[in-house]
């Protein structure tokens, strides 16, 4: 199966946009692309070995939080989308800005 | 410095004055030249998911940006940063733009619409090895006439 990687991850990748691993399921896919490229794991996993909050991953077009997580089986011909959230907003604004407007 | 196309330098300010007073959202496509300098050269329009507050709030549903980047990659463009709507409100980053942005190394354009009208628009480069370290520095914005590549995903 093929794994899309974001931009802001592919440094730690090889520099790819794409890799292609052999797994059963979505667990297999992650671990197989983090054995290949270690340094992702920290930008992926927290300390406890959970996905991120922030990181989405999506198995062709379905968040796998609402299919089977990582339990998630795959097939040769699906795809896993990384996805780091895009999220903000004027909400809370940075103390300087109005100055700086 | 982010140079980015004079057609969608107009789009995306004017995406932000159709969503007034709500946040507009959006992706920038182009390439990477170097570290130090990204082209757009085409824009993603996205919808805001933030309904509970969409005057200051945004979010890009993961889907939707999956789609976006597949109509990309078939045009060999890749995400190189987002843009958003401030309305009423400055043109610069917010501690929420900062808390909830991950794309390190991507390029954050944000234009402060005020009473609907596309005002300053600014660039924010996310900087940082990793989420700990993360901040935004201010980045040049070059608007360019016509950028060679201009064509659009959808």
């Amino acid at each position: 199966m093929k794994i899309h990687i974001p931009t802001p991850l592919r440094q730690y990748a090889g520099k790819k946009a794409s890799i292609d691993v052999q797994a059963d399921n979505v667990g297999q896919a992650l671990s197989a692309l983090t054995a290949t490229y270690p340094d992702l794991r920290r930008h992926l996993y927290t300390d406890e070995g959970k996905l991120r909050a922030f990181v989405n991953v999506y198995l062709n077009d379905e968040d796998i939080r609402y299919l089977h997580k990582e339990s998630t089986p795959v097939k040769e011909n699906d795809s896993l989308s990384i996805v780091p959230s895009i999220a903000g907003g004027a909400g809370a604004c940075c103390c300087s800005c109005r100055m700086n407007a | 410095m982010l140079r980015i196309d004079q057609t969608c330098y107009e789009q995306l300010r004017r995406h932000g004055e159709e969503t007034y007073p709500h946040e507009c959202c959006g992706v920038l496509l182009g390439r990477v030249e170097d570290e130090d300098q990204r082209l757009v050269t085409s824009i993603a329009r996205a919808g805001n998911t933030r309904t509970d507050s969409p005057q200051n709030r945004y979010n890009i549903d993961p889907r939707e940006l999956i789609t976006i980047q597949r109509q990309a990659r078939e045009l060999g463009l890749d995400i190189v940063g987002f843009y958003h709507s401030h309305p009423d409100h400055p043109a610069r980053w917010s501690s929420t733009d900062l808390a909830e942005a991950h794309w390190l190394g991507c390029s954050y354009v944000i234009t402060r619409v005020e009473k609907g009208q596309a005002r300053e628009t600014n660039a924010f480069l996310l900087l940082g090895g990793e989420e700990a370290e993360k901040q935004f520095q201010d980045e040049p914005l070059e608007v360019v006439a016509q950028i060679a590549e201009t064509k659009t995903p959808a």
